[in-house]
């Protein structure tokens, strides 16, 4: 037989091995597609729609038309009016807002009275691609509002009737580092969790020695947690490990509670393990397994807000981004890390993750034990 | 040519007829009544009658697919039966399960060891999961390291172990919380004869310490070591008895012959009637068939055999036998 011959006969054997991996096939076309989509439709860095509030001290025409033309760029949704600083930072702090629009006292006054006036804005600076997106674009606002005024209200005596100064709070250095190292330890516990408790258990699976559990007296729930209780420290161990390099190398601040932050974590680890535990029940191999856990950390990177802004995403994208666990992991400890959050700004947040690794530790467990039997 | 063959040779017979009188007094081990059980459509297992004693060494044979693995799930306590009842060491299979994985045994043929821990840290892993004692843990482990001839190997990975030796930690795993039955399924497997060997006569060093165990094989030889042997196919206990008395059940003839043409007496004898099977040996033909005489059989069919000899008829003859008569009366009904 010739070569060719040789090659087509193999190239038949695996196109039929491949049609019974029903798994395989499956992730051939999901993976491309998803990342058509994901890429095509979520990445945006432009920010778009980023949550704002207005500490309106003027309450004057011109304050709120300033508002509103901030609004119609169509960056800034104004979420709601606060009264004064220390609201806007606890809007920060728990993540319901990025940008605050602080209109002094007197700036309708002194527009009227042709006084130059200033106006601020004030970004939060955890999140650097926000920061640069949002200065940039409230200051082309402002400069054409400046000029409008100039030609039809004032006379050339002032030469720029409105400023803009911004204020970058939490990270003012905008150093990316800051803003990643936090995310990473998100990254890092999804990857590790889920993959290492789907392809434990795919392996007792692969070499028998699951049929040789099944038939002893342990219970399913007995094997479950003796499996898990080793990668739960290895998890505390890689954050810790993270959080402390990040901060000896990178200078990566920490700013708030280290209780709350490794209480908080419990819940994102045992959500992630409950996956990979699922996982592993659709496994069949080790391998089949790794490839569910690379699958699923895809759009864990892209939907989470680890990579790209998650007000830049369209809606729907948002929408799948809510449901993935590291979502609102990174929010819990970007906000405990960088801003300071507490147990009450977090609560949301906390909130959607409980639920979360709630669902998937009841999920897992029914599969499992449906599994064993 | 007319003598009747002797079904088993005469060693084999005096040694289960030893042991007869002790296993029928002892209690019984696994008792079952109409134990079945269904996927769906498809009856996987049905009407099982078993009474295994202690002490027994019990054989389960039948070709792949028949019911055995179904079976051994069952009365292991890790599939429910569909129909019947059915109690093992004491216990009932259908409510007790946990009692009953405390008190067993198991091994297949994929030795399940962890590959990448050692002999001895396998053995201590499922010492821990069957509950042996903390504080006797140590010397339980070190008594069937013993046992099996492995105290040299305690510190080798279990990965790096040829077949046989797997075989024997797979087994000392098997019975490191000294169950008092044991459940072997396919357990030499892919094992060389030697170590094979070894294996039954742990096997039945085992047994007469009062362990009763239960095992599936292929192999035919390992058959005829059983005390007692049950035949399923398509789900259903075809025969139960010692390996001489289903021999006998199956009232079988054997002869060895040489003929001139061996391939042409070959296709003329296979599809007679009553011919259950022919087979090549080397220069030589294997004969069995139901009742006839089979080497005036083959002077009929190929003309006189050069040489003639009768042969002992095998339990895997009496297998061939009912499996294929099986197939001749269609498939099992529900």
């Amino acid at each position: 037989m010739s070569a060719l011959g040789r090659i087509a006969v193999i190239t038949r054997k695996e196109l039929l091995q491949l049609r019974r991996d029903r798994m395989t096939i499956g992730m051939m076309v999901m993976l491309p597609l998803m990342q058509l989509l994901l890429f095509g439709y979520a990445i945006d860095t432009d920010v778009r729609h980023a949550p704002t509030v207005v500490y309106d001290a003027d309450r004057t025409t011109a304050s709120r038309d300033l508002a509103r033309r901030l609004e119609a760029t169509g960056f800034y949704d104004v979420i709601g009016a606060v009264d004064g600083y220390p609201a806007i930072a606890a809007a920060f702090r728990s993540g319901t807002a990025r940008v605050g629009l602080v209109v002094p006292v007197g700036f309708g006054a002194g527009i009227t009275a042709h006084r130059p006036v200033e106006v601020q804005l004030v970004v939060d600076g955890a999140d650097a691609q926000t920061v640069a997106s949002a200065t940039q674009t409230a200051a082309s606002v402002v400069a054409a509002w400046s000029a409008e005024l100039r030609v039809t209200v004032l006379h050339d005596g002032v030469p720029e009737p409105v400023t803009l100064s911004t204020s970058t709070w939490y990270n003012p250095d905008l150093r990316t580092a800051v803003y990643v190292v936090p995310g990473l330890v998100g990254v890092i516990l999804t990857m590790t969790m889920v993959m290492f408790t789907a392809m434990g258990i795919a392996r007792e699976r692969e070499r028998g020695t699951l049929e040789q559990l099944i038939v002893s007296p342990v219970r399913s729930v007995e094997l479950v947690i003796g499996k898990i209780v080793p990668y739960l420290a290895i998890g505390y161990v890689q954050m810790t490990i993270i959080l402390v390099v990040g901060s000896l190398v990178f200078s990566v601040p920490f700013a708030g509670s280290w209780p709350l932050l490794y209480g908080l974590a419990a819940l994102f680890i045992g959500g992630s393990l409950a996956l990979g535990l699922f996982f592993s029940t659709l496994a069949r191999t080790q391998q089949q397994a790794m490839q569910m856990s690379f699958f699923f950390l895809l759009p864990n990177l892209l939907l989470s807000g680890f990579m790209f802004p998650f007000e830049g995403m369209p809606r729907f994208a948002q929408h799948l981004g809510q449901v993935i666990p590291l979502t609102h992991f990174l929010r819990i400890i970007r906000g405990i890390v960088l801003r300071g959050a507490t147990w009450r700004d977090l609560a949301p947040e906390v909130g959607w993750l409980a639920a979360i690794a709630g669902v998937l530790v009841v999920a897992s467990a029914l599969r499992f034990e449906k599994k064993l039997g | 040519m007319t003598a009747p063959v002797a079904p088993v040779a005469p060693v084999i017979a005096a040694a289960t007829a030893d042991g007869d009188a002790a296993v029928a007094a002892a209690p019984l081990v696994i008792e079952t009544h109409g134990l079945g059980r269904r996927f769906g459509h498809l009856v996987a297992v049905a009407g099982v009658d078993l009474a295994v004693r202690r002490g027994e060494i019990f054989g389960v044979l039948g070709p792949n697919g028949a019911g055995k693995s179904t079976l051994i799930r069952m009365l292991c306590g890790i599939l429910d039966p569909t129909a019947g009842d059915g109690r093992v060491v004491g216990y009932d299979i259908r409510t007790q399960p946990e009692q009953i994985k405390q008190r067993i045994g198991y091994m297949t043929q994929r030795f399940s060891l962890y590959e990448d821990l050692s002999v001895e840290e396998n053995l201590t892993f499922y010492a821990g999961i069957y509950g042996v004692p903390r504080r006797v843990r140590a010397a339980r482990v070190a008594t069937v390291l013993a046992d099996n001839g492995l105290v040299g190997r305690k510190k080798q990975i279990a990965g790096t172990l040829s077949g046989g030796w797997k075989q024997r930690v797979a087994l000392a795993s098997a019975t490191i919380h000294q169950p008092p039955l044991l459940f072997l399924d396919e357990p030499t497997a892919g094992v060389d004869p030697v170590s094979r060997r070894e294996f039954w006569a742990e096997i039945h060093r085992l047994a007469a310490g009062g362990t009763t165990v239960l095992v599936t094989t292929h192999y035919m030889d390992e058959a005829e070591r059983c005390h007692r042997l049950c035949f399923i196919f398509g789900g259903r206990v075809l025969d139960v008895g010692r390996p001489d008395e289903i021999v006998d059940r199956a009232g079988l003839r054997a002869a060895e012959v040489e003929v001139d043409d061996a391939p042409a007496a070959t296709a003329a004898l296979a599809d007679h009637p009553d011919v259950i099977g022919v087979e090549a040996l080397g220069h030589r033909l294997r004969i069995v068939t139901r009742a006839v005489d089979p080497v005036a059989l083959v002077t009929g069919v190929a003309g006189p055999p050069r040489r003639a000899a009768i042969a002992r008829v095998s339990v895997e003859d009496a297998f061939v036998a009912m499996v294929r008569g099986q197939d001749a009366a269609g498939p099992v009904a529900a």
